[in-house]
């Protein structure tokens, strides 16, 4: 047993990073915590794929002050919990010069006052809750926040689609959830719509059945779906079998290819917003869109990708300006950030958020369709 | 009225597939006297199962779906079978805790396992059977698939039923739930016994597997965990040990936990569902259709 015990450990070490070849002197270690495997493992793989696309193209170009940058990622699993190990473990044992991720808002949070206590910057590629970067001064986001994305989605409800009476049905287990709900519904209220239902679930269910019968019996004109994609889908396909025909409306929590995979036909009728859309012509989503294309098999890159892809370039461009990776110096170079990049100009506010157009998307055919911007 | 009855009609399917996770535990408690947690995994591996098998296929009709539904029950069933003689049945005689330990560390075996090779990301499941609503008088709608678990999960109830009342071998299972030595004193093969009621039970939680892909088509490794807790609580408040209280237990279950999710009380669903067990039990310690047993020292 010790004989064994002391060969995985040997393994152990010839396997860390950083260990084999090239000193630590000559990298520099940025970390990334994701939800690569799980329920929303969706997010975690395609912002790590925009992540990891960048830092590679940073390493072609000669990477930033002379030194190759190295990305040390962790997996959370989408478990509560993990974000904060994995994350401490980053700072600790990788001593990286900073932390990107994550997608969604809880376990963002989860892994925000770490950093904070740390003075390690941490950049959230797509959390959109505002409590994110509210947790301290070291906590950025290149994307835009949920009382922007509550109140385009309201204002979408109540002038493009004319929905008056609008029922919510949101996770009460994602802080992501909750909060959406409440900024979709302060504007829609205060602009004269009336919220008919609020019905609630927790992370996980899959049997929406009694939540949308009873939705089905207040009659509303439309229904808001604020969570991420699995539920979403599921939701959708249990509305439309109990013959609930109206429009549903969601967040960013909605994109990835697995909700058209669960829900099918059910999606039509069927609206969302997010930060991204690979259509546009700009310069920068296609130069973003071809190198995505060529690096993974032709896939294309979604939201998450391309706001992974700009939260490592905006890391990269602070260490330049900073010209080190002291955190202090780095923290007030990512705070005058002014970049543009796969999702356009990110511009850091005095809350540290990127105030951002967004793109409301609805499905057709089983396929996402872009339908329009809408600008701050 | 309508919305009470369409509640019913969304709580009736869920507490089918409730019941038939149930009675596997009920059954091997029944022979064995221990909860076999492993049980709510095999019901998973039952839902993966239909899933490989789906598609190898490329086109869908009314008897590929049955034959699916049969191959993962045969599935299971080898898989239960595997289990019991592999990690149970080099432990019998020894005390309940070490067999329970073990029931938990072969749950725990296979959803990492499943995890590796199924892969951790859930997966949407095929569309077995066609799928249709069906829209009753009173604005009640009924979808082909609710039905098909309905009509499937009952047909295999009263199968069940058949088989454990009125074969050869349910008179030895129930014969061997009373008193294993006087059992195997009138020439009963307790292993054969044992191993057939692994067979039966896991081949009904792969039924409840498929089944419950059907209605809900998002599956993952971790996905038994909290139908197999629920139909744990299901066949201990219809009475562990007793195969009609296992299914009385589900609907119940399934049917309540609907009802609560349907008023504005959603966020404890759960909570609500566990606190009328915990009612019930309180006046019936036995469960609904349990009787008492005084245990001779």
């Amino acid at each position: 047993m010790l004989v064994l015990g002391a060969i995985l450990i040997c393994c152990g070490c010839s396997k860390e990073p950083g260990g084999g070849s090239g000193s630590a002197a000559d990298r520099i270690k940025a970390g990334e915590y994701a939800s690569l495997t799980g329920k929303e493992a969706a997010f975690g793989q395609s912002s790590h794929k925009g992540t990891a696309l960048a830092i590679d193209e940073v390493n072609l170009a000669g990477g930033v002050l002379g030194k190759k940058i190295e990305l040390i990622t962790e997996d959370n699993q989408t478990k509560a919990g993990e974000s904060a190990t994995i994350v401490r473990k980053l700072i600790s044992r990788d001593h990286v010069v900073a932390v990107l991720g994550e997608v969604a808002t809880g376990r963002s949070l989860e892994a925000a006052p770490i950093c904070q206590a740390n003075k390690t910057p941490m950049i959230s590629p797509s959390s959109t809750n505002p409590k994110v970067t509210e947790q301290g001064d070291y906590i950025f986001r290149v994307c835009f926040t949920d009382p922007f994305q509550g109140k385009l989605l309201s204002d979408f409800s109540l002038k493009t689609l004319k929905l008056q009476k609008v029922a919510i049905i949101s996770d009460v287990a994602s802080p992501y959830s909750v909060g959406l709900a409440q900024y979709f519904k302060e504007p829609f209220v205060a602009a004269g719509g009336i919220i008919v239902a609020e019905q609630k679930f927790s992370s996980g269910d899959k049997d929406f059945n009694a939540q949308l019968t009873a939705i089905k019996a207040v009659n509303p004109d439309g229904i808001f779906v604020p969570c991420y994609y699995t539920e979403a889908g599921l939701i959708a396909l249990q509305a439309r079998q109990l013959g609930i025909t109206v429009p549903m409306l969601g967040g960013d929590g909605w994109e990835a290819p697995e909700l058209i995979q669960i829900g099918g036909e059910a999606l039509k009728n069927t609206y969302y917003s997010t930060h991204f859309s690979s259509v546009k012509e700009t310069p920068e989503v296609q130069k973003f869109v071809k190198a995505y294309r060529a690096k993974y098999n032709g896939e294309t890159p979604d939201s998450m990708a391309a706001l992974g892809y700009d939260s490592a370039l905006v890391l990269v461009d602070a260490i330049r300006r900073a010209g080190t990776t002291e955190g202090a110096k780095l923290r007030d170079a990512i705070a005058q950030t002014d970049f543009v990049g796969a999702t356009g100009r990110t511009k850091l506010n005095a809350q540290r958020d990127a105030p951002k157009a967004a793109v409301i998307i609805t499905v057709e055919n089983g396929k996402f369709k872009f339908l329009q911007d809408v600008l701050p | 009225m309508s919305e009470f009855l369409q509640q019913l009609i969304n709580g009736l399917p869920l507490g089918a597939i409730y019941a038939l996770i149930a009675l596997g535990y009920t059954m091997v408690y029944g022979v064995l006297r221990f909860i076999n947690f492993a049980h709510s995994d095999v019901f998973m591996v039952g839902a993966f199962s239909g899933f490989y098998l789906a598609r190898m296929f490329s086109y869908q009709s009314f008897a590929l779906g049955l034959a699916i539904l049969f191959c993962a029950m045969a599935i299971c069933a080898a898989l239960g079978i595997i289990i019991e003689r592999f990690a149970y049945r080099p432990l019998r005689g020894r005390s309940t805790l070490t067999v329970l330990i073990t029931a938990i560390g072969v749950s725990l075996l296979l959803q990492n396992s499943g995890q590796l090779i199924f892969g951790a990301n859930p997966k949407s499941f095929p569309k077995l059977f066609v799928q249709k609503n069906f829209a009753l008088p009173g604005h009640l709608v009924i979808s082909s698939n609710q039905l098909a678990v309905f009509v499937i999960a009952i047909a295999l109830l009263f199968t069940l039923r058949y088989i454990v009342l009125r074969t050869k071998v349910g008179t030895a299972m129930r014969a061997l739930s009373f008193n294993a030595v006087a059992a195997s004193l009138v020439g009963i093969n307790i292993d054969g016994v044992i191993s057939f009621t692994f067979g039966l039970g896991s081949a009904l939680a792969g039924a409840g597997g498929i089944l419950y892909a059907l209605n809900y088509p998002s599956i993952d490794p971790l996905m038994g965990t909290l139908p197999g807790l629920k139909a744990f609580v299901a066949a201990v408040l219809g009475g562990v040990g007793n195969i009609p209280g296992a299914a009385l237990g589900g609907m119940v279950l399934g049917v309540v936990e609907t009802f609560v999710g349907g008023t504005g009380w959603s966020t404890y669903r759960d909570a609500i569902a566990f606190a009328v067990l915990i009612l019930i039990l309180l006046f019936k310690p036995a469960g609904l259709l349990g009787k008492l047993q005084v245990e001779k020292v």
